[in-house]
Order: C-alpha cells, then sequence, then structure tokens
C-alpha cells in the first residue's frame, strides 16, 4: 500500500478539456479494528463461500479534476476530507 | 379452525429498535406475539413473521445486507416460499430486499436528510395477507423516520409491479424521500410477504402515535391465520 505523502501516480492522462481523473481509496489503519470487514467475512460463510479470511472495507472515490490540481493538492483533499488520517490511510492515482 | 391466537414471530436482530412496538401491535391485534432471535434456525411454529425496523448490524455494508444472511432469515426465506405471511418495516423493508423476497432497493434519501415526519399513505392493494381489512383507497396516517427509504428499481420492475397491482401502499403527498413513483410499499407475486418504509407499528393507538390507522396490517393477518 502506498503511505499518505507518497505517491502511486502515473503521469496524468490530459483529455482536450484539461480534465483528469483521479482516484482516491481509503481504507482503514491495519491497526484499527474493522468490525465492518469482520461482518462481512462472517456473511460470506453464510452464502457458502468458503476460505475468505478477513475482509477490509474501505471507501473508493473518483475524481474529476483539472490539470491545474498538483499531487500535494489532492494528498491536501485526500488528507482533510476524504479520510481521517488518524483512522485511515489513502492513496491517489492518477489514471 | 384452531380457537387459539395466531402466533406472529417477531425477529430480534443486533441493531434491531422496532421488536417491541411491533410485538405491541401484534398483541393489540389479538395475536400472540413470538420473539425470534437472528441467530436462531428456528421460526418457533409461528403463522407469520414481522421483520421490524432499526439498525440491524449497524447498517454495515449496506442497511438490510448482513442481516439478509443471518440464520433466521433462512427459515424466513424458506417460509415465505411455502406462503408464510411475512411483513418487513423499515430496516425490515431492506432487509426482504436484500434477501430478494422482493423486489428493488431502498437508498439514501433525495436530499441526504434522516426524515422524522408523519405522512399520510394510500391502499392501493386491500388483497394482502397483511392488508385485508383495509379498501383499496383507504388513507393511513403513519410515521415515516428513516435515512434510507428511497424505494428504486428498474423501470421494468416498476412497471410489472404497478401493473400486477403490488404496489401495496403509495404517499398520498409525494414521497419525501424520493421513492420511485412514489411507492411506499410493495408486495411480492403471492401476496404473502409485503415491505414498507413507514411504520404502521408505531399507529396503533391515539395515545402513542398520530392514529391508530395502522393496526389494521396486523389485524389483517389475525384474521387470516384464524379463518
Amino acid at each position: 500500500m502506498v503511505r499518505p505523502g507518497t505517491s502511486s501516480c502515473h503521469p496524468p492522462r490530459r483529455t482536450l478539456s484539461g480534465v483528469a481523473r483521479v482516484v482516491v481509496d481509503v481504507m482503514p489503519k491495519p491497526e484499527i479494528l474493522d468490525v465492518q470487514g469482520q461482518a462481512v467475512t462472517r456473511a460470506l460463510g453464510r452464502i457458502g463461500v468458503s476460505g475468505v479470511s478477513g475482509v477490509r472495507q474501505g471507501k473508493h472515490f473518483e475524481l474529476e479534476v483539472d490539470d491545474a490540481i498538483d499531487d500535494e493538492t489532492l494528498h491536501r483533499l485526500a488528507g482533510s476530507l476524504l479520510a481521517n488520517p488518524v483512522i485511515e490511510d489513502w492513496t491517489v492515482t492518477r489514471l | 379452525m384452531s380457537s387459539a391466537a395466531p402466533r406472529v414471530g417477531v425477529i430480534t436482530f443486533p441493531g434491531t429498535l422496532d421488536d417491541v412496538d411491533a410485538a405491541r401491535a401484534v398483541r393489540r391485534a389479538g395475536a400472540e406475539a413470538v420473539p425470534l432471535w437472528h441467530g436462531d434456525h428456528d421460526l418457533r411454529g409461528v403463522d407469520a413473521v414481522v421483520v421490524p425496523g432499526g439498525f440491524s448490524y449497524g447498517d454495515y455494508l449496506r442497511a438490510g445486507a448482513i442481516a439478509s444472511l443471518a440464520p433466521i432469515m433462512r427459515e424466513v426465506v424458506d417460509g415465505a416460499g411455502r406462503g408464510l405471511p411475512v411483513l418487513g418495516i423499515c430496516n425490515g423493508f431492506q432487509i426482504l430486499c436484500e434477501a430478494h423476497l422482493l423486489p428493488g432497493a431502498l437508498i439514501a434519501n433525495a436530499g441526504m436528510h434522516f426524515l422524522c415526519r408523519d405522512v399520510v399513505l394510500g391502499v392501493e392493494n386491500a388483497r394482502t395477507a397483511w392488508t385485508r381489512d383495509y379498501t383499496a383507497g383507504d388513507e393511513l396516517l403513519v410515521p415515516l423516520k428513516s435515512q434510507e427509504g428511497r424505494y428504486v428499481a428498474d423501470a421494468a420492475t416498476l412497471d410489472e409491479l404497478e401493473g400486477e397491482g403490488r404496489v401495496v401502499f403509495r404517499y398520498r403527498d409525494g414521497a419525501p424521500n424520493g421513492s420511485s413513483r412514489d411507492i411506499a410499499g410493495i408486495t411480492n407475486a403471492a401476496g404473502n410477504v409485503v415491505g414498507l418504509m413507514p411504520h404502521p407499528e408505531h399507529a396503533t393507538s391515539g395515545l402513542t402515535g398520530p392514529s391508530s390507522d395502522g393496526l389494521g396490517l396486523f389485524t389483517s393477518l389475525a384474521a387470516q391465520v384464524a379463518a
């Protein structure tokens, strides 16, 4: 996983309108108990699927941003609104 | 015909809120309320089941998604297939949709606000197991209290529901939550499974609710089982 402050960014794919697509994935930190993921894990057993030992549930955001938005700004918006840095990590990926 | 009162199961999941009022409504209709536990594979021989409202499993994943796979729901799905009357209210409606006993889904209210207000419902189908004490065209004043109460389905499903008379309740003054075609409650093809977003169990006496208009769902069921 790419930690906050680092980036898995590729060179932005620019469109004619100067809008890039960016994905921000937010996940609970490994040390945070993910009770929602645990409930999903148990429910998988109830639909007859065995062999899934763990599920962690996060959030996936797709953003359309102007080319003027730089990586630092993307991480700032991710860390100040999309994720809570106390309990969540995030990655920023330019598509 | 048995002289014993009909036995109506009321399920409690972790996070269920309205099981006490649902059981009270069952008793006010002259039936016996039988508590059912989410973790059990046992319907205790009941004549019908109410899936009450609340926040089962904290609305994890999606409202009703985890509860729809609880052990007791396996029994409810099997029972419904054999004609067992099942009523889902609010989160119970969400659970029945997630369990595929009813078509469609409930999503966040248009406007994103939690809505808590009394609404007027028009009864459109008085032939289901839960609405026979009403007459089509009746108006019921009952509370609505939900965050994810906006009923949605694809156009073909909505057309099928309307074409087959399976819209049971509609918001008379427009759906405050943005539900498709103002739908508040629906039934399955057989008419034994009914789900609705507003709360008839909170409207069974003027002392504690806006009306006693909701009692008819429970008396309908009790009369049918006793017959």
